[in-house]
Formats: C-alpha cells, structure tokens, sequence
C-alpha cells in the first residue's frame, strides 16, 4: 500500500517537502543558506534566476510550488526584483499550504534573513509530522520520463523497458508522461496513428511541425556521426529510441508544462516554446525537462540512461534506468536498474518493466532511490513562451464534444 | 528458436540486433532458419533476419526506420549504406510530407 501525504487542496503526495524558493539569483545563496542544516531532513531548494518577468516561469513556480509532495513553502525575495511574489504567495496560499515570504533587503540583509528563514522552515518542519496521510492507489500516480546520456543502448534497453512499465501503470489507470519532442522527430505519422481521436491527431502533428521548424532555426543538428559510430542509421531510429519509453498504450492527450493530466492514460509533453524563437535553446539539460515534468505533477520521474547520468532531482524522486550494461558496472551505486542485462539476454523486456513498475510504487511509497539517498536535488528553470493547449488537447474535451 | 547472440526486439520486425560483438561468418538461427553474417557486427548493431525488397520499410521494434535502398537478406548487416531515412532532413516539413513519408 501506498501511504500519501494528503494536501489541504485534496491531492496526495508521495514526499512531504519544505520547498525554500528564490525569486531571483540574487536570492539564491540566502536560500541555500536557510536550507543547509535541513537538507537532509526534506527541505529542498528550487527557484529562477531572472529578474525581468516571464509567465512561464511565473506558472511552473506556482505549479511546483503547489506540488502534491510539497508541503510548505518559503518564499525568498530580493525585494526589487520582477517576480510578481504576490500572485505565486496568494496561489500557494489558496492550495491551503503554510506559506512565508521574506524580502531580504527588508529582512536586513543576508545573515537576518536566513535566521528568521531558518526558524520559520524549523516551525514547519515540526507542523508537517502531523499531515494527515492518506493511502495512494496507482490510479492517482503520476509518472514522467525522460532519458539523458543516451547511447545506442538506451533504445535497446531501458527505454523499451520503461514504456511497458507505463503500460502496466496507465492499465492501472495511472497517467503517464513522455516528452522530448525534439527527438520525437519523423515519428509524426506513427504518434498520430496512436491519438485518442483525429483532433488530437492534429495537434500532435501541429506539435511536431513546430517543434522541426524551432531546431531548424536554432541549427541544431538532431543526428550527429556518433550516432551512426553507435549502430543508428537514420533520425527515425534514433528518435524511435526516445519513442520506445512511451510504451504501447494510446495516447491520450498532448499538455504543456504546468498542464496536469486530467484522468489517467498516455500524454505527450510539448516542451517546444511557441511563437518566434526567443530565449534559445528548448531544454538546456535534462533537469529543465524534468522540472517540467513535475510542474506537471509528475510525482515520479523515470530517467534512462546509457553513458551514465547522476542527476536527481528537487521535489520528485528520480529512478534511474541504467540501459547500457558496462555502465552499470562502472556506475552501479548511482543506478536503481540494471536494464542491460536485457541485452546480456539475463532478463526480458517484460521483467525489467516489471521490476520498474513495482519499484515505482515502493518509491511513491517511501523507499529512497539511489539519487534521493546521495541529496541529489538538482532543479533549473529559465526563460520561455507557450500558448495555452487547444481544446482538442485533452481527453475531457472529447467526451465534451 | 532465435540465437542467443541476437535481440529481437518485436515479433513482426525484420531486423535483430546484436547483444554483442560478432564476427563475419558467424552462424545463427533466426526463427529456426540458418543464416551467415555477411560483416562483422558490433554491440547494438542492426542485422537482416528476413528478406526486404527496396523500398520496403525496415522495421525495428514494430516501427518504421527508414526504407532499403537495395534487396537486403537475412544474415546481412544493415546500416547506412542499404537504409535510407523517409524523413526530409531539410525539415521542410508539412502534413503532406509526412503522409507521403511515413
């Protein structure tokens, strides 16, 4: 059984977090300080950087700050910077969780700030061993996935492995995630085979269109000579490596970070800005999808890898997959899954998707992965543009029409 | 009954990949017929376990991944030079292209 945090605003967590939130990089020392002597004890630390205003990062704050596995939350200002602080305080406190904001400059300056931060976050963390829990049934799971250091065996391995532990989770009725549009290129006809419905079809290949059209501006180069060094012969297959970690299941919808699924089943994650290219790149480094992911309220995160990835993440345990065998070896104490022993022909597809979805469910249930154990919390969020989904997007406004 | 040697990722493709490094000449059995590997092939590598005309699609965990430019046949290693990709890396891409495409 899996035994949740339940939240004023009627979701369940899996973690019970203090988050301590930066507004602007001039605050982000502050809040580090204020997190140290409780960094181990559930207190993470997430923020932006910039000072001019940017919706996006305004609605990923408050989304992640609104998060099932956060619990409360510690605003940090500058004072003079562009966050609007008010709106992300009023919605934070709306979901009914405790919340604080402190201006440093107000405060007096650094070592106040993080005296009164730090008896604030002690206050809350000792509020927070009464949360009412509540049990969590897979269908109320949501799960992201994402790979980074991919070689030639992330496709073969960890990535297939991965997509049937999605099936087994959206056949539980759960919501599953993937992304990584970029590198869902020339997969366009085989996504929309599998949308819920035509309009849906539609806005996948829309979705995909504008995603070619953004790398091709950017010129970055979505196959490079190490891929064929690696045994991948066109941008299909090599994208068909990302695809792999969707599973069989139809997919659902299409949302954009921040957007929650609204029932179970398969979603696409457009990660791709709309409008002109601003900004730069899409997705600097993986933690930038992964924090959209769980924006999206992703309570898990699954993250193959082949070269062999560290990074965890703040608010949501991250379980790494490991596809490629030698790595495993190299790196074992970083990974919660030995997928290569797929291509040693130790273990099928099916067991190791298997061995996924139940790891899934013991970390959503308390158990540490490996990331959690090391105080990974890595967390990046810059600057971007979205639209907001179209009508077709979800699977509410299918029943609907 | 499919050697050891080889991961067959979906019942319906028409490529394996080797599990491991593999030399010219090998044998294997694919679905109970013998073939002989045309090259040497490395770790993850794609090889020909059932007959494809050109033009025909090359499938790979029931997937398309691009079409023959030449008759390929079981126990041949296939790569660029007999693989082409159905996609337009020009990214000229449209709704007709990529029904025409795919």
């Amino acid at each position: 059984m899996i035994n949740g945090y339940l939240r004023p605003d009627g979701r369940k967590g899996i973690r019970n977090i203090v988050a301590v939130v930066y507004l602007v990089e001039c605050a982000h020392h502050v809040s580090r300080e204020i997190q140290i002597p409780y960094r181990d004890q559930g207190v993470h630390v997430i923020g932006f950087p910039g000072c001019f205003p940017n919706d996006y990062s305004q609605r990923m704050l408050q989304k992640l700050c609104t998060h099932p596995n956060v619990g409360a939350v510690l605003l940090v200002s500058l004072g003079c910077e562009g966050f609007n602080r008010h709106t992300l305080y009023e919605t934070i406190e709306k979901s009914g969780r405790p919340v604080r904001l402190i201006g440093i400059q107000a405060a007096g300056g650094t070592k106040t700030t993080i005296a009164e931060g730090r008896k604030w976050v002690e206050e809350q963390l000792e509020a927070l061993k009464s949360t009412p829990r509540a049990e969590i049934k897979p269908h109320e799971l949501i799960v992201g996935t994402i790979c980074g250091g991919s070689d030639a065996t992330s496709g073969l391995t960890a990535n297939p492995a991965m997509g049937r532990a999605f099936d087994y989770l959206v056949a539980d009725g759960g919501a599953a995630i993937f992304e990584e549009t970029g590198e869902l290129i020339g997969l366009e006809q085989v996504m929309m085979d599998r949308a819920a419905t035509p309009e849906l079809a539609g806005e996948i290949l829309s979705c995909m269109q504008k995603t070619a059209k953004y790398y091709d501006t950017l010129g970055h180069a979505s196959f490079a000579p190490g891929n064929a060094d690696g045994g991948l012969t066109t941008i299909e297959e090599k994208s068909l490596g990302a695809y792999a970690k969707s599973g069989q299941a139809a997919i659902s919808g299409l949302i954009k970070p921040g957007d929650e699924p609204p029932t179970g089943g398969l979603y696409l994650l457009d990660v791709i800005p709309d409008g002109e290219v601003r900004f730069g790149f899409p997705n600097i480094s993986d933690n930038a999808e992964i924090a959209e992911l769980i924006a999206c309220g992703s309570h898990v995160i699954l993250f193959a890898t082949g070269r062999g990835s560290v990074v965890g993440s703040a608010l949501a345990p991250v379980i790494k997959v490991c596809a490629n065998p030698h790595t495993y070896r190299r790196m074992s104490e970083d990974m919660d899954v030995n997928a290569g022993r797929i291509l040693e022909g130790t273990a099928s597809v099916d067991e190791v998707g298997r061995e996924i979805y139940d790891l899934i469910k013991r970390v959503a249930g308390g158990e540490q992965t490996k990331s959690e154990e090391m105080g990974h919390q890595e967390f990046i969020l810059t600057y971007k543009s979205f639209e907001p989904i179209g009508p077709s997007c979800l699977p509410t406004a299918q029943t609907a029409a | 009954m499919t050697a050891k040697e080889l991961l067959l990722l979906d019942a319906d493709d028409n490529i394996a990949v080797a599990r491991q490094d593999l030399k010219a000449g090998t044998r294997l059995e694919v679905h109970g017929s013998p073939m002989v590997l045309e090259r040497d092939t490395p770790t993850g590598h794609k090889i020909c376990i059932r007959p494809i005309a050109p033009g025909e699609k090359v499938i790979k965990y029931r997937t398309p991944i691009g079409s023959a430019r030449v008759p390929i046949m079981p126990g041949d290693y296939v790569h660029i030079h007999n693989l082409k990709s159905d996609y337009l890396p020009t990214y000229t891409l449209t709704g007709d292209n990529i029904r025409k495409g795919a």
